[in-house]
């Protein structure tokens, strides 16, 4: 129990500071805001994540919002077990034609204000698997999406910057 | 090779002519369809493993290829048949571990296994018909689906019957960030029964999509079967391209190659330790380990432009240098993470909570592993002492020795700790490759690409973080490729999770189901 402790306060606190990206950063980012959160969430925002076909690269970036470095939990952005509990849908991958009636059922099961995002090259744009036999390509060809995130996978940092940026109160 | 020449005498025994020819890190050998089933059989009796089952079609006819190990030498059995006539006696009910490939080669080509014990679909769920095949020359990449594909509802799962046996249908979607598969479990009570996985939701039509690409185009997509293990399966894809266009990439880049998987294989480890204490609540290790993988994730964007070196590997070589400065970086990092490791790594170890979780949950006996051919620290942590990298060695791992930890204890936490040694091995191997950088001469990056003859083919056989990977890919015309069949791990070891868990309770799934973090985009392609 001692070692434990002690590793803990000589580790210290890792976490760093993030600000919002700025206009010009999302544009240097590949972000592409459509629809922006236009009310205030109370500074909490539940995102309910959905794995449409990526390859798993864009949910070790999404993994690492939680590590003590970026600690997405602090700005009131948590990631929640249904749908039914979720403000966003973070959606990753292409969408595969397996996971296309999955995706549909999910996105009617999150309540009304939603918004959804589309995380990474395949669902922003089909990236290296496009539209085929077996995928839709981008998530925007299955469901309405409202801001896309470039990168394959984008770093947790631009996640981080770009999800601040929805939660920002309108001017 | 004296099991050469016996299984050989065994073959003519049973009137099975074989016609060999020798390859770099294999030999081929092809049969008469007939006596696919009577081979694996044999094959059996001498224990050699089924590693892998794949297909593609010529013109009229279709190869089907069975990839089998013995000893660290690897058999690629191959035999044609009819598209007028496309079947062949199944090699399932003498291998568990080609069942599932089976099924996928069926409804990929319409090849059907005879006397196969299981007749369900795998692959294809309802994008495309019941009588169309993806993988044949015929069917268009852009296939003809409905607007909508509807759920695949008609899948016949396991029943059970009695007094209080329940079913419980997990997914697709899942609670938490990770891929989605469907999992039914039969329990009684907290127990689970039976556990039966139905996967393939994420089937992006990797094989097909494959086809007419560039080297430097199928290299990128191998880096995306599966993003976590984006390294070995690019390493494994050009190692299958440069065997077909006969080239030696400079040692200076089969050393990078090297460091960029050991670096993979210890992110990795990382982080799954740390997730396997998170699954039984233990946050302490969980932070602590996610801490770690990130720094490593650092320095590879910081150093290498990438967080998981995705696209690093190119075919003939590298795309990044790691140069003295780097070197000197990468040996300073490992000896912090050893600093630290020694400090987490025995407060784990003494801790009971952690010790009641871990021992004897989800246990795999050896007997089950060796069944279905189980790989990587899934099969190490249950007796099966197998490493590529040891076994079969290819550079830059043929000139180091490669430790391999092995157990027999297959329950969760001898996977934990199997795949601690592993990083401590890691670490090591970095350190030697990084030495012998130092003292190379030579600067090369790359070799000059040598545009390969049609119809050569090449395999490649490598040990990425999550076991052996077997890579095949055959060029077509003017540098194209014609068919691409990634192997992954993840294929073999899936069904021996199903074994796992039996006996263990409900709530110990996850943590069950992360030991083995077996991947399903790797699986569904």
């Amino acid at each position: 129990m001692f070692s434990l402790f002690k590793k803990i306060f000589t580790t210290g606190i890792v976490t760093e500071n993030v600000k919002a990206a700025y206009d010009q950063e999302l544009e240097t980012f590949g972000v592409e805001i459509k629809r922006r959160i236009d009310q205030n969430f109370s500074g909490s925002l539940a995102i309910r994540q959905v794995d449409a076909g990526s390859c798993n690269g864009c949910e070790l970036e999404i993994h690492a919002l939680n590590n003590p470095f970026y600690d997405v939990e602090r700005f009131g952005i948590h990631f929640v077990a249904s749908p039914r509990h979720a403000d966003i849908l973070l959606v990753t991958g292409v969408v595969s034609r397996h996971m296309q009636t999955a995706l549909l059922r999910t996105y009617d099961a999150t309540p009304n204000p939603k918004w959804v995002i589309a995380m990474g090259d395949c669902a922003s744009c089909g990236g290296e698997f496009g539209i085929s036999y077996a995928s839709c390509g981008a998530v925007s060809n299955v469901i309405p999406v409202d801001m896309t995130i470039a990168g394959c996978p984008p770093t947790p940092l631009v996640l981080l910057k770009n999800l601040l940026v929805l939660m920002e109160k309108q001017k | 090779m004296n099991w050469k020449i016996n299984f050989l005498m065994r073959l003519d025994e049973e009137g099975i002519f074989v016609k060999s020819e020798p390859y770099n890190q294999f030999e081929l050998w092809e049969i008469n369809d007939k006596y696919w089933q009577r081979f694996a059989e044999l094959a059996a009796e001498n224990k050699f493993r089924w590693a892998a089952g794949f297909a593609e079609q010529s013109g009229e006819q279709f190869y089907v290829h069975a990839c089998f190990e013995t000893a660290g030498n690897y058999i690629l059995l191959r035999t044609t048949i009819n598209i007028s006539k496309p079947d062949i006696p199944s090699q399932a009910p003498v291998y568990a571990a080609a069942n599932r490939s089976e099924r996928h080669t069926h409804d990929m080509f319409g090849i059907t296994f005879l006397r196969h014990p299981d007749p369900r679909c795998w692959t294809r769920h309802k994008a495309w018909n019941k009588h169309e095949y993806p993988l044949r020359h015929d069917f268009p990449v852009q296939g003809n689906p409905s607007k909508i594909t509807p759920p695949d509802t008609g899948y016949h799962f396991i029943q059970s019957h009695g007094v209080g046996v329940y079913e419980i249908p997990v997914g697709p979607v899942h609670a938490g960030i990770i891929e989605p598969g469907h999992f039914r479990f039969q329990a009684v009570g907290e127990l689970i029964l039976n556990l039966e996985e139905r996967l393939c939701y994420v089937h992006k039509g990797t094989e097909k999509i494959a086809e007419g690409r560039t080297p430097q185009g199928l290299a990128k997509l191998a880096g995306r079967i599966s993003g976590d293990t984006c390294v070995s399966h690019a390493w494994a894809a050009c190692i299958a391209m440069e065997q077909a266009a006969d080239i030696q990439i400079p040692r200076r880049a089969a050393l990078i190659r090297g460091i960029f998987a050991e670096r993979e294989r210890v992110v990795n480890h990382l982080g799954d330790i740390g997730a396997i204490c998170n699954d039984v609540a233990f946050t302490f290790a969980f932070m602590q380990m996610m801490r770690l993988k990130e720094l490593w994730c650092r320095t590879n964007y910081e150093l290498f432009g990438h967080r998981f070196l995705m696209d690093k590997i190119i075919p003939a070589g590298v795309l990044v240098d790691v140069n003295e400065a780097a070197s000197a970086f990468l040996l300073t990092e490992i000896q912090e993470l050893r600093a630290e490791l020694s400090q987490i790594m025995p407060a784990l170890d003494l801790n009971s909570s952690l010790e009641d979780r871990l021992y004897t949950a989800g246990y795999l006996s050896p007997e089950t592993a060796a069944h279905f051919g189980t790989l990587g620290f899934v099969g190490r942590a249950s007796g099966q002492d197998f490493d590529v990298r040891r076994d079969a060695p290819y550079a830059p791992y043929d000139s180091v020795y490669v430790k391999v930890a092995a157990e027999n204890q297959g329950d969760i936490a001898s996977r934990f700790w199997v795949r601690y040694k592993e990083i401590n091995a890691s670490l090591k191997l970095i350190e030697e490759f990084i030495e012998q950088l130092a003292k190379l001469t030579e600067g090369d990056l790359i070799a000059d690409w040598k545009t390969p003859e049609k119809e050569s083919f090449g395999l490649g056989i490598v040990d990425g973080w999550r076991g052996e990977i077997i890579s095949y890919v055959r060029f077509g015309e003017n540098n194209t490729i014609a068919r691409f069949y990634p192997r992954d791990p993840s294929q073999l070891n899936w069904e021996a999770l199903e074994k796992a868990v039996l006996n263990n309770i409900v709530p110990d799934f996850p943590v069950c189901n992360k030991s083995f973090n077996c991947s399903y985009s790797g699986c569904d392609l």
